[in-house]
């Protein structure tokens, strides 16, 4: 390969400004999927400590520490923030930093527009939480942002509509960029069916988001002509319907959720062969699962609304479309389960990561089938149930391969070796405190705990404060891969180009730390 | 059964153990759905063990392989790497299989679901309302109607006082109901969403202004049924429960009669029989 630099080079030929203005100014990819990573940790923080918040309150029954309307503040911000501060800017920055160096390009294919799609959030992200300290209170209507409750808000209520919006326009112009990086910036030799299932992933996560994003914006901009323009879009009072919202809202809030696993399926996908030193098993059928899933995505809205009255045909069509993503979801998982077997595995934290991610996703899966099955999600809709539910899917699924993905990349980005004993205290520490935290929740759910309660019945005592102090292990371990991550950007032990010794795929024919214009020489791809 | 209690002491110690709280002993750490007390909601508990069942069999297997491969595929016992990354058969197998799996669950699925869509025939029909924070029923057969509404000081949930068994589970004004009996619920809101749930009946439905949603129920047990709205409705959300108090038929017409006694007649009790207000209509007629 002819694009080897050495670090020294890497450095000297750069003039960019330093200091603050390089990051504000920047169109580089990886300085932008840095500001992407470290937005998304700092955003973890802020709706983790809204998460330790509700956990406290919910130690005991009675009220002991805040009022209602703040609790039901906390469930929507942390909501917010967690899907559209944390999740999702780390996959954008994820995409940032490896797409470009996966695919044999320089940079992204449209780096100023790249620029502004990251420094949007910060701009979204201060509006909406400072909805805190407004007349009112913050949004408190749950993320779901149903009507009329949200209609309830105080002076936050367009603060929130307009962070949304400016959150929509951020994701549909990484999506772009995405999109165009990848169709176009391919090195030569490189087919679709040749590209890393991460970069698959997310050229279907892109098209998700396009799809979506502007779906929400909609939904969002009739609730505020409702609330201040006089029109009666969800009104039942006006000829309106507020189940109306719930068919927009969730037509996007689907593939959101899709959008929010998608590259974790990619990132897993990436680690498993590696460590396992064997080929992806079923690459093509990996492929065609992800476009499945994404397909179905737009047709099983409705079984978030199981209990609103749908006419029957209605449910059985969205049980029935339901059940059936089970079908590429297990063929995902068959096929990373294969590609272990009869490998040559060992246990580095990014593999440690890719095996929790692996069992626990798969029993939010399980619960996923159940909530599926209409007659029985009549029981477990709005239960603690499913928060179980998409707690495992979003925690120890999402979270889980993101944690993955920083220290399988870690190295190629910093030049040096994270400090893999913290690394692997780091994992076995968030394994356990997810797990004590999020499993008794499919017991609450049972016993009849509804979900967005500051305050409970005594009977569901016990499991709660199991989880609570699940919270706060899990919450607190966070602070080690802060750690971790700090330590190796500071120092350590040096990273070879490979990094690891079952790695393939064309970030790793790249020095560690990767030059700054990643391949300014396309490389040849058999 | 008796797994169950051992279940439950096994998860009780290990939490007790774990956190030495002094709150444990209020809880009763219930692990499951409850059966309940209709017909369809023993379905529905069935089709939940069913899909657990399943679940649980698909974890071992897939599970069982995983950590097969972990503990012996390992480069430190010396595995060498396979090579082999395709298997058209292998990969036709388990697309079908968990396809034919979900055709058997979703047999009995949707076959409970039609069921409960049967709201014909119902004896007795209650609407219910949802207000922010509290229930409002009208029996529509025999003009009876009033708001149920949480009758747990708030002594107790600001801790100023010793909680109640039934903390937040008990009400002014239950909902009286007769076993045996089909009963209708059309189900709606005065102002946000509500949903009027009650575990042992199976029904959770979402009470939406300008919508009349219809479930049905036919308890066999005489009882007391607890349970609360299931929808974010604003500051009282955690505080709007439901007491359902399951009578014979025979107390029920009795409960009946002196309800109507006590609003001084001013109930339209035209179609009142001989037994008190328990007339049987047919479901188009209740209204």
């Amino acid at each position: 390969m002819s694009t080897v630099i050495t670090h020294d080079e890497a450095h000297h030929e750069e003039h960019r400004p330093s200091g603050l203005m390089r990051w504000i100014t920047t169109t580089n990819h990886k300085d932008i999927g840095t500001l992407y990573l470290v937005f998304s940790l700092t955003m973890l923080f802020v709706g983790g400590i809204m998460a330790l918040l509700i956990r406290l309150e919910l130690f005991e029954p009675g009220l002991q520490f805040m009022d209602p309307v703040f609790f039901n503040s906390l469930t929507t911000m942390h909501g917010l923030v967690m899907i559209f501060g944390a999740i999702m800017p780390a996959f954008v920055g994820l995409a940032n930093w490896q797409i470009p160096m996966m695919i044999g390009a320089p940079d992204m294919a449209l780096p100023r527009m790249n620029n502004w799609s990251f420094w949007i959030l910060p701009f979204a992200f201060a509006i909406l939480l400072s909805t805190f300290f407004m007349k009112g209170g913050a949004p408190a209507g749950g993320w779901t942002m149903y009507p009329p409750l949200v209609l309830q808000t105080g002076d936050a209520f367009p603060f929130l509509i307009f962070a949304v919006h400016l959150m929509g326009i951020s994701s549909v112009m990484g999506a772009i960029n995405i999109i165009a990086t990848i169709l176009n910036m391919r090195a030569p030799g490189m087919s679709l069916m040749k590209m890393p299932l991460f970069v698959w992933t997310w050229l279907i996560t892109a098209y998700l988001l396009i799809a979506v994003m502007p779906v929400l914006a909609g939904a969002v901009t009739m609730l505020l002509t409702d609330k201040f323009f006089g029109t009666s879009f969800f009104n039942a009072a006006g000829g309106g319907d507020p189940v109306l919202f719930q068919h927009v809202f969730w037509f996007f809030g689907h593939p959101e959720v899709y959008i929010m696993i998608l590259p974790a399926f990619g990132i897993i996908s990436e680690i498993i062969p590696t460590f396992a030193r064997k080929p992806l098993f079923g690459y093509s059928s990996m492929v065609y699962a992800t476009a499945s899933i994404a397909f179905l995505s737009f047709i099983v809205w409705a079984h978030h609304m199981f209990t609103v009255g749908l006419p029957l045909a209605a449910q059985l069509f969205f049980m029935y479309s339901t059940m059936l993503i089970a079908v590429p979801t297990g063929v995902k998982v068959f096929n990373w389960t294969a590609t272990m077997w009869r490998g040559s595995m060992t246990f580095e934290t990014p593999m440690l990561w890719a095996l929790g991610f692996v069992v626990l996703f798969t029993i939010g899966g399980f619960s996923g089938l159940m909530l599926a099955i209409t007659p029985a999600d009549y029981q477990y809709q709005d239960t603690y149930f499913v928060v179980a539910h998409f707690h495992y899917v979003l925690v120890t699924g999402a979270l889980f391969a993101i944690m993955g993905a920083v220290y399988y990349w870690l190295p190629k980005w910093t030049g040096h070796m994270y400090d893999e004993r913290l690394g692997k205290w780091h994992f076995w520490l968030s394994v356990i405190g997810a797990n004590v935290l999020y499993f008794p929740m499919h017991f609450l759910g049972l016993a009849g705990m509804p979900r967005r309660i500051p305050d409970y019945a005594l009977q569901f005592t016990g499991f709660n404060q199991v989880a609570t102090v699940g919270a706060f292990i899990f919450g607190f371990s966070q602070l080690l891969f802060v750690y971790v991550i700090y330590k190796a950007v500071r120092g350590g032990s040096k990273a070879t180009g490979r990094v690891w010794e079952g790695a393939h795929g064309l970030e790793w024919t790249l020095p560690s730390p990767a030059p700054y214009h990643s391949f300014t020489t396309a490389p040849e791809v058999k | 059964m008796l797994i169950d209690k051992v279940k439950r002491a096994a998860a009780g110690t290990l939490a007790a153990a774990l956190l030495g709280v002094p709150g444990s002993a209020w809880a009763d750490w219930g692990l499951n759905l409850p059966k309940g007390v209709t017909t369809i909601s023993h379905d529905v508990y069935d089709l939940h063990m069913m899909v657990i069942w399943i679940c649980v069999v698909i974890g071992i297997v897939v599970f069982g392989a995983i950590f097969f491969s972990v503990i012996k595929h390992r480069k430190s016992k010396g595995a060498v790497a396979a090579q082999f990354h395709e298997s058209t058969t292998v990969e036709i197998i388990w697309t079908v299989i968990p396809f034919v799996i979900l055709v058997g669950m979703a047999i009995p699925a949707s076959h409970v679901l039609i069921q409960e869509f049967n709201t014909k025939d119902a004896a007795l029909t209650v609407k219910v309302t949802g207000y922010q924070w509290k229930w409002h029923y009208d029996y529509l057969n025999d003009g009876i109607s009033f708001f149920s509404t949480l009758s747990t000081p708030a002594d107790e949930i600001y801790n100023g006082a010793p909680k109640d068994k039934h903390y937040l589970r008990e009400v002014d004004h239950p909902l009286v109901l007769p076993v045996h009996t089909k009963i209708r619920f059309l189900v709606t809101s005065h102002d946000v969403i509500h949903s009027w749930w009650v575990p042992d009946f199976a029904i959770k439905a979402d009470g939406i202004p300008g919508y009349i949603h219809s479930v049905w129920t036919e308890i066999d047990k005489p009882g007391v049924y607890r349970g609360q709205c299931a929808e974010l409705c604003g500051w009282g959300h955690a505080f709007m429960p439901i007491v359902v108090v399951a009578k014979s038929k025979a107390d029920f017409a009795k409960w009946v009669a002196q309800e109507k006694a006590a609003a001084g007649g001013a109930a339209k009790a035209v179609r009142s029989g001989g037994r008190g207000a328990l007339v049987r209509v047919s479901g188009s007629a209740a209204r």
